[in-house]
């Protein structure tokens, strides 16, 4: 073994540590003074000596090269199981409609559990509507948030300006956002991947400052609320409106906010079902086929006459529907939405989660999403790292699998049988 | 007329600052091909360095202000094209040659990490410099008049200093020589004995340095900054870029100086609070009408 080499590079790595940590995280701004606390940032340069160092080693004894062959047979020997999922996938997801279905009647269940499973159910839907913009279609797009965003305000606006019920206002929404999906793919058509995501990004920012300045409209950085969906035009708050029938009066039970927690759950647990299975079956579809082909080589499907323009736009139009019947029940969940909840974080956000569970992956979002809502909540101490983990995580799955971390295989056919 | 040439000086301000991230864009861009997307960061990176090294300075007991600031400047500088390598080293290169979509991801991935690296490193709250420097020429009577201050022309000034030594190191030296070499055929330059990885790195360098520069000088000028400034300025800056043909070097400057002058002309005539509306709009507009900019070459899409 080489130890000297490996401790040279080592050293390099550490001294360039040294001199991008010491000022950064050595020398703490307060005010017009300073706050040195040098040992913190040599503690990250030994950190970095130590891990550089460990690195080295484990390449030069070719460690790491047989723990990355040992993960790279796992995933191998997986791929058919997430292949079978991915093709069974209702049955798949059957099994977890099931469980996620029986949780709020679990002993033990909260209120709490019940609305983060919620939150990771809307981050499933608005995941599944990037997945076919991104996934399927290759159009990077980094505004996402902008129909999100939509979805959500359209609704509180229609109830408040319209005095539209929460189901009305579903397919309205719905149809605004779908409409805003067509008029950004148009300008974007002749724009490349780079270009695309610039403009998409730029977009995502357009419509938050306009959301933070129409402040007579929609109550500017303040924000609004937004009225509680009904059931069939029972209600479920605690004062209920003039006139209205509460659940828990007609049903003769005692009023418990949590019902009303798990009748929103149960709502969208059965939209995102919903959205899942027309992901699947738009997929399968010659214009979901048109989609990936596009991914693949545009100049070969323009040859092939595949119609470039409509094939894009309805991957937009597709997408933006479900973001904003996403955005719809994340107003509908949390009852009050302001700009903050719909910045650049929120699309790296749902970005992450199609690209590290794979991209036009079904399983793989449904996972991914679970991760990224879930985690956070598990390491509640840790929260300030969130973001800067999830960053190295998109860095260095890039890096590892840039196909994310399950990646779809295409059904092809077999010869002399079935699709396999 | 005063408030038209008050705003053509804020804007040309505005203009060279956006123009000096630009360049790190678009050098980028004509080296490899993608967006660098954590180069807004990199700019809000020098911001503090900028606060720290001056803040450093007076620890040392550096009284006099242009010696101070031009320690501040050089260590701030060096610094920053030492992140602008890091981050080269560690999210870029190991995905060349991979899909387009793998190092934009990246990117992304790599500016999350810089702001959060950051907000956890200095604290999430506003920071604050005194005012280093008064001085004002006013031109113009008692009621109307354009007010320049000094820290506007050193502003201009070392953008103009800036932007000749890079055209100079660029055309004249060796380093430009392969620079423009590794731009134009990677794997022809690289069979001519280049160094490409490295000129990669030297090219990430010289756009942290550049908006280092701008960084300092923004600095120096408002005195406030946070951890979240590297975003807007990113994409303004990339704006720019795009605006006056990405891969162009004077392209950059002057995408990012007709980029200033409208955005100041827009907010002093029409809405403050919407120019960055507008911004983005002209960015969408151009994209549409002249993917190649006002002095890009266009690309040809080859099979």
């Amino acid at each position: 073994m080489n130890i000297p080499a490996a401790l040279k590079d080592s050293a390099v790595a550490s001294l360039i540590a040294l001199a991008l940590f010491v000022p950064m995280i050595g020398l703490v701004l307060k005010g017009q003074s300073l706050n040195i606390q040098l040992l913190r940032a040599l503690f990250v340069v030994a950190a970095v000596f130590a891990g550089r160092m460990l690195i080295s080693m484990l390449l030069q004894s070719g460690l790491l090269g047989r723990l990355v062959e040992v993960i790279r047979k796992v995933l191998v020997y997986l791929s058919p199981v997430v292949g079978l999922v991915e093709r069974r996938s209702f049955r798949f997801i059957g099994l977890l409609l099931v469980v996620l279905v029986a949780v709020p009647f679990l002993p033990g269940s909260s209120n709490y559990l019940i609305q983060i499973l919620s939150l990771t159910l809307v981050y499933v839907i608005l995941a599944t509507g990037l997945n076919i913009v991104v996934g399927l279609a290759g159009l990077l797009d980094l505004g996402f948030v902008a129909f999100f965003a939509t979805g959500a305000y359209g609704y509180a606006m229609l109830a408040q300006y319209a005095g539209l019920s929460f189901w009305a206002a579903i397919p309205l929404t719905a149809g605004i956002a779908a409409a805003m999906g067509c008029l950004l793919g148009l300008p974007v058509l002749r724009m490349h991947g780079d270009y695309l995501a610039i403009v998409t990004l730029g977009f995502g920012e357009i419509i938050r400052i306009l959301l933070v300045n129409m402040i007579d409209i929609t109550g500017g950085p303040n924000g609004i609320s937004v009225p509680r969906p009904t059931l069939f035009g029972l209600g479920f708050t605690r004062r209920l409106e003039e006139g209205q029938l509460g659940f828990h009066e007609f049903f003769g039970l005692p009023y418990s906010a949590s019902h009303r927690y798990i009748f929103i759950y149960l709502l969208i647990l059965a939209f995102t079902v919903a959205a899942i299975w027309i992901f699947k079956r738009l997929r399968e579809m010659p214009i979901g086929r048109a989609w990936e082909a596009l991914r693949e080589d545009e100049i070969a499907c323009k040859a092939l006459g595949i119609n470039h323009t409509t094939t894009k736009l309805s991957a937009f139009t597709l997408g933006a529907t479900f973001g904003g019947v996403g955005g719809v029940f994340f107003a509908a969940m949390e009852g009050f939405i302001n700009p903050s909840s719909f910045t650049f974080v929120e699309s790296a956000i749902i970005l992450s989660i199609v690209v590290l569970g794979g991209m036009g992956s079904i399983v793989g979002v449904i996972l991914a999403a679970m991760g990224i809502t879930l985690l956070p909540e598990l390491f509640r101490e840790f929260e300030n790292y969130r973001m800067l983990v999830f960053g190295l995580a998109m860095v260095f799955i890039m890096i590892w699998r840039p196909g994310g971390l399950l990646k779809v295989r295409r059904k092809t056919f077999a010869r002399g049988g079935h699709g396999g | 007329m005063y408030i038209l040439g008050q705003q053509l000086i804020n804007g040309l301000i505005l203009g060279s600052i956006y123009g000096l991230i630009a360049i790190g864009y678009t050098m980028v861009y004509g080296i490899i091909g993608m967006i660098n997307f954590a180069h807004g960061e990199i700019y809000m990176i020098s911001a503090y360095l900028f606060a720290i090294f001056l803040a450093l300075a007076g620890v040392f007991g550096i009284d006099s202000l242009p010696v101070a600031l031009l320690f501040t400047l050089a260590f701030t500088i060096i610094i920053t094209g030492l992140y602008g390598f890091t981050v080269e080293r560690m999210a870029y290169r190991p995905l060349r040659g991979s899909t387009r979509l793998a190092p934009l991801i990246s990117a992304i991935g790599m500016s999350l990490v810089l702001q959060n690296f950051v907000q956890l490193a200095q604290g999430a709250n506003d920071q604050a410099l005194p005012p280093l420097y008064h001085g004002v020429l006013r031109l113009g009577g008692e009621e109307d008049f354009v007010q320049i201050t000094h820290i506007q022309i050193i502003i201009v000034a070392a953008t103009v200093i800036s932007m000749a030594i890079l055209t100079y190191v660029i055309n004249n030296t060796a380093l430009g020589r392969a620079c423009r070499a590794t731009q134009q055929d990677r794997t022809m330059a690289n069979l001519l004995g280049i160094n490409t990885d490295w000129t990669i790195s030297l090219v990430f360098v010289i756009g942290a340095s550049m908006a280092s520069v701008a960084g300092v000088l923004i600095t120096f000028n408002f005195g406030s900054f946070n951890f979240f400034i590297g975003f807007v300025a990113g994409i303004k800056a990339f704006t720019a870029a795009v605006l006056g043909g990405i891969g162009s070097l004077p392209g950059a400057m002057l995408g990012g100086i007709l980029l200033g002058l409208s955005e100041s002309l827009f907010a002093g005539f029409v809405n403050t609070d919407y120019k960055d509306v507008f911004a983005f709009a002209l960015l969408v507009t151009v994209l549409t009408f002249r993917p190649t900019g006002l002095l890009g070459r266009p690309e040809v899409e080859k099979i």
